[in-house]
């Protein structure tokens, strides 16, 4: 099927282009230089036309936010939609169901979404819910900084075995990329502690530093087209920007293996605190920013709070627990053996705390005061912050001043000492949000040569919101920006309409995206790596290491995206 | 023929999921089990299956084909108002999946064996939450074992020697010299005989002792009186000292606790117990789930609707309340004009009211097995073996996905077939309407 989008103002920042009226045409699943005669014609009419939005960390998949819905029946109550001739039923709000999940991104313009957290050892249950989670494309992140083979190898040194570990894991579980969450910490929850980023991890002696340094480097090693993406120690602590900046600055000297950055640090704004109790809590956004914006080996998403009653899940147990005993609503908590854990809490973002004001105040903040937006991706950490389906509003608030003034008014007074979003002019422009939102997440994934841009030979997955960039002043019809950014015009994957004036049209699987590390790097080591590891099975696991990796049948539109290092 | 052995199998009989099964194969038939418990090797060898599809007439089985029993089968869904499809527990997560697909092309309710069974932990955990961990961190780490309301010697045997008892793990390496095993029940079953303390309790005051031992844990227990359904204050005490005192506490919660008085209200009460007790120690809760699958059934309901059972599709949208939408609630008010049993065996375990109604509505059985459900079944449909003649996803009791494995050859259809041929039927019949 070939596509002709014409007459659309198109911001496409991996190319330069910067609301320019141009056409777009698709052939097949591809963008291509032109079409003659084509199946279907597009008349955007002078709308906006962008890339296919890549979210590049959120919870969608899996057994945590599985857990999530099963404890949040009264969530599930709030996303009630029947099912439709082409669409299945929907359930919830911020834990949505899988279709839920898939149709929203596809209506809000999102084409490609990675789940940022997936254990090894479920990892066959986050690939079940892909296959039921259609359209967008798909990849996850693997848990690999607990994991008792990576903390002896990390403190052995042996990065050749760790590299072996890392490609045995990928290929186990077809993971994209590797996450750290809380390294040490999590293990140190097995025995209800945690740790900071300086602390032996209990009965390992090592310290979540060196867990950092070994898996960044072997990252690099092994050439992975993501670089380490993490959830820093300390997270939600007041006083941990101190943590987050040493976690960059002990990553300084690795050098990347292609053109990106050498750690990605995601939901920055659960770790950009300043002070030293929740009396004293205060934005140290500003240090964070300032780092950033003077080194180029880190690039951060934002996790973005917005006021709503949401749910909180991360793999991040110790945290988890203590923002449980805080609120003491429910509390679910799940320690998976020999390799992470995971906690879940239901959480109310109050405008009238002062705490939660301030954690609103810094995530925007992050957006603002970090010039150069190929550094910096728009998430909220779905559903941590709050779900993806505030996108527009953040939006709406990052390109508006009067937008932030008015919400100014709205949220606790604490806003205005401890922290600095009322003293900043900055706002954003359309070219910056869709770098924020397309060109950089795809460049960070390592993935911009097939998303984030509407170039020749990239993905066809587009965008066309009912947007007149030319007569449209953001700045002031803010509102405009939360209506129209929730429902596409059109959404385009894979060259397939997908979504038609905010209705979904089509629903195909998506495909999962898996790097399988080959080369003499991931393999010099290999035999004695799996000494190691087949100790691990056979005295410590409780499934056996031939039922352990996730077979060929749970990746049915699986990709492999394979690298090779000598 | 040479005998050919299969390895790593996993044992499609209880939550267990035990997946270091030897399944020996000869001629195509399995002759001998390995390494499996009693009820694991019983499943594995086979016993009274549904030779072939039957549809009753005149109140006697006749064997049809399965195209008959299909068609049938599909008129009945396709013309009912108010189906039920029920059981989803002995199969895996594949079928599972067509299954909710089936219920809400029908607008039927779907359930599952939980809602007689472990759906009062489900509820008690959308009060209170669900701190628990992997089998694994019980056998590395746990050094307190507190089996309360079951009784794994007897329902999930291989559970103290694989997962929490005599096994050896990384922080435990004498396993059970190392740990502490307490059971409390209201009789000395055979698990309480291999315990290192037995608590008996009077029946019904488990919520009492869960308060009790709370309050105990919170310093007071000064207002605890002398028994507590028929514990000694000492005991409780000294009970919540070794809680206190461990370094890795768990409790394996039973039926004993979720179908007894107070049910889900029970679950609340030891749920709170162990979130308090994590401000001392690490402290977690696994449910000992029966069906191999159960889990599973609640986690693919879940991801799919939004909701783990008792989910009734009657608006279009998942709606669920379970006391509203439960499988006997609505056999109880008689709504049910038409029901599916498969994979589980409502016939054996469902109340004689509910019965009574089931026998009165064609009542469609999908099962590899006969049962009490067949005496009341107007269509039988036989299926494959999950785990033996069929490989597909099941998911342990503390979560984990398993993929199960085939082992022989079957003549019969898949329980995915089976619904997906139904399912295809319905809406050719639904859209000729």
């Amino acid at each position: 099927m070939t596509i002709l989008i014409k007459n659309g103002v198109v911001f496409d920042p991996a190319q330069g282009i910067d609301g320019e009226k141009m056409d777009i045409a698709i052939d097949g699943d591809k963008f291509v230089e032109d079409v003659s005669s084509p199946d279907e014609v597009i008349d955007a009419g002078g709308r906006m036309v962008v890339p296919g939005g890549v979210e590049l960390h959120t919870h969608i998949s899996g057994g945590k936010v599985n857990a999530g819905r099963i404890m949040r029946p009264e969530d599930g109550r709030k996303g009630r939609i029947p099912r439709g001739k082409l669409t299945r039923a929907c359930s919830g709000f911020s834990v949505l169901n899988t279709f839920a999940t898939a149709y929203t991104y596809a209506r809000m313009g999102y084409t490609t979404t990675f789940e940022a957290a997936m254990p090894p050892l479920v990892a066959r249950h986050t690939h079940e819910e892909f296959e039921d989670t259609p359209i967008t494309d798909k990849g996850a992140l693997v848990l690999l900084d607990n994991n008792w083979m990576t903390i002896e190898y990390a403190k052995s040194g042996d990065l050749d075995k760790l590299a072996a570990y890392v490609s045995w894991m990928f290929n186990a579980s077809k993971a994209y990329g590797i996450k750290i969450v809380n390294p040490g910490g999590t293990e140190a929850w097995g025995w209800g502690k945690n740790c900071s980023i300086n602390d032996p991890v209990p009965r390992f002696d090592v310290t979540p530093k060196e867990i950092i340094k070994a898996l960044a480097q072997v990252n690099e090693d092994l050439g992975l087209p993501h670089s380490i993406h993490i959830h820093c120690n300390d997270l939600g602590h007041p006083g941990n920007f101190e943590t987050t900046i040493e976690t960059y600055e002990a990553l300084k000297d690795i050098k990347s293996s292609s053109d990106r950055q050498v750690v990605h640090a995601t939901h920055t704004q659960f770790h950009s605190y300043g002070g030293s109790n929740w009396g004293d809590f205060e934005s140290k956004a500003d240090a964070i920013a300032d780092y950033i914006n003077k080194n180029d080996h880190v690039t951060i998403d934002l996790g973005v709070v917005m006021f709503c009653d949401t749910t909180t899940m991360t793999a991040d147990g110790p945290m988890e627990y203590s923002l449980h005993t805080l609120s003491r609503r429910k509390w679910s908590n799940h320690d998976v053996e020999l390799e992470t854990g995971s906690g879940i809490i239901p959480v109310a973002y109050s405008p009238k705390i002062g705490v939660n004001a301030i954690q609103w105040a810094i995530g925007l903040e992050l957006a603002l005061l970090i010039d150069d937006p190929w550094k910096v991706v728009l998430t909220t950490d779905h559903p941590n912050g709050c779900p993806f389906t505030f996108y527009p509003e953040i939006i709406a608030l990052l390109m508006s001043k009067a937008k932030r003034e008015s919400m100014l008014e709205t949220v606790s007074k604490a806003v205005d000492k401890r922290a600095l979003i009322a003293t900043i002019d900055r706002e954003l422009t359309w070219s910056d949000i869709i770098t924020m939102t397309r060109a950089g997440p795809a460049k960070i994934l390592g993935m911009s040569d097939t998303k984030g841009s509407l170039k020749v030979g990239a993905d066809a997955d587009l965008a066309i919101y009912d947007i007149m960039p030319e007569s449209f002043d953001p700045t002031k019809d803010y509102k405009t920006i939360e209506d129209k950014l929730m429902r596409t015009v059109y959404t385009i994957k894979g060259g397939e309409i997908v979504v038609r004036d905010g209705e979904i049209t089509a629903t195909p699987h998506g495909r999962t995206f898996w790097v399988n590390p080959a080369g003499k790097k991931a393999e010099a080591a290999r035999d004695g790596m799996l000494e190691d590891l087949e100790r691990m099975f056979r005295d410590y696991y409780t499934v056996s290491m031939a039922n352990y990796p996730v077979q060929d049948e749970y990746i049915p539109h699986g990709v492999e995206i394979r690298t090779e290092v000598n | 023929m040479a005998a050919e052995t299969v390895s790593n199998v996993v044992c499609p009989l209880c939550g267990c999921l035990c997946d270091d099964i030897e399944v020996i194969v000869e001629d195509g038939k399995i002759s001998n089990v390995k390494k499996a418990c009693p009820l694991g090797k019983n499943k594995i060898m086979g016993h009274d299956r549904i030779k072939a599809p039957m549809i009753r007439e005149n109140g006697e089985f006749k064997e049809v084909s399965y195209d008959d029993a299909i068609e049938k089968s599909a008129q009945i869904l396709a013309q009912a108002k108010r189906p039920l499809l029920y059981g989803w527990a002995s199969l895996i997560c594949e079928a599972q999946r067509k299954g909710v697909e089936l219920a809400e092309e029908i607008g039927a309710l779907i359930d599952t064996t939980a809602s007689v069974c472990h759906g009062s932990t489900v509820v008690g955990v959308q009060g209170r939450g669900a701190p628990g961990c992997t089998l694994g961190e019980v056998k590395n780490r746990a050094d307190l074992v507190i089996y309360w309301g079951c009784n794994p010697q007897e329902a999930h045997p291989r559970h103290r020697a694989r997962y929490a008892h005599s096994v050896k793990g990384m922080y435990r390496p004498n396993g059970k010299k190392d740990r502490k095993v307490f059971v409390i029940d209201v009789r000395e079953t055979k698990t309480a005989k291999v315990a290192d303390e037995f608590v008996k309790i009077d029946p019904g005051y488990d919520y009492m002792a869960f308060s009790a031992l709370r309050t105990i844990l919170a310093g007071h227990a000064d207002v605890v009186p002398d028994t507590v359904g028929g514990v000694a204050k000492e005991k409780l005490v000294e009970m919540v000292d070794a809680m206190k005192s461990c370094e890795f506490g768990v409790i394996f919660g039973g039926m004993g606790l979720t179908q007894t008085r107070c049910r889900y209200k029970n679950l609340e009460n030891v749920i709170s117990l162990v979130d308090e007790l994590n401000a001392h120690t690490k402290f977690t809760l696994i449910p000992m789930r029966g069906h191999y699958n159960v889990n599973g059934s609640g986690h693919t309901l879940a991801w799919l609707t939004g909701y783990p059972f008792a989910i009734d599709f009657s608006r279009g949208y998942a709606w669920y309340n379970p006391g509203e939408t439960a499988s006997n609630d609505v056999l109880l008010r008689r709504e049910v004009d038409a029901m599916m049993a498969i994979a589980g065996d409502p016939g054996a375990h469902f109340p004689g009211e509910s019965l009574r109604h089931m026998a009165k509505i064609p009542l469609i059985q999908i099962d590899p097995y006969a049962n009490p459900t067949t005496e009341l079944a107007d269509i039988v449909i036989p299926t494959a073996v999950s785990g033996v003649e069929v490989d597909g996803t099941a998911y342990r009791m503390d979560g984990v996905p398993i993929r199960t494995r085939k082992v022989v050859e079957t003549e019969y259809l898949t329980d995915e077939e089976v619904l997906e041929r139904i399912l295809t039927r319905v809406r050719e019949l639904k859209g000729g309407n």
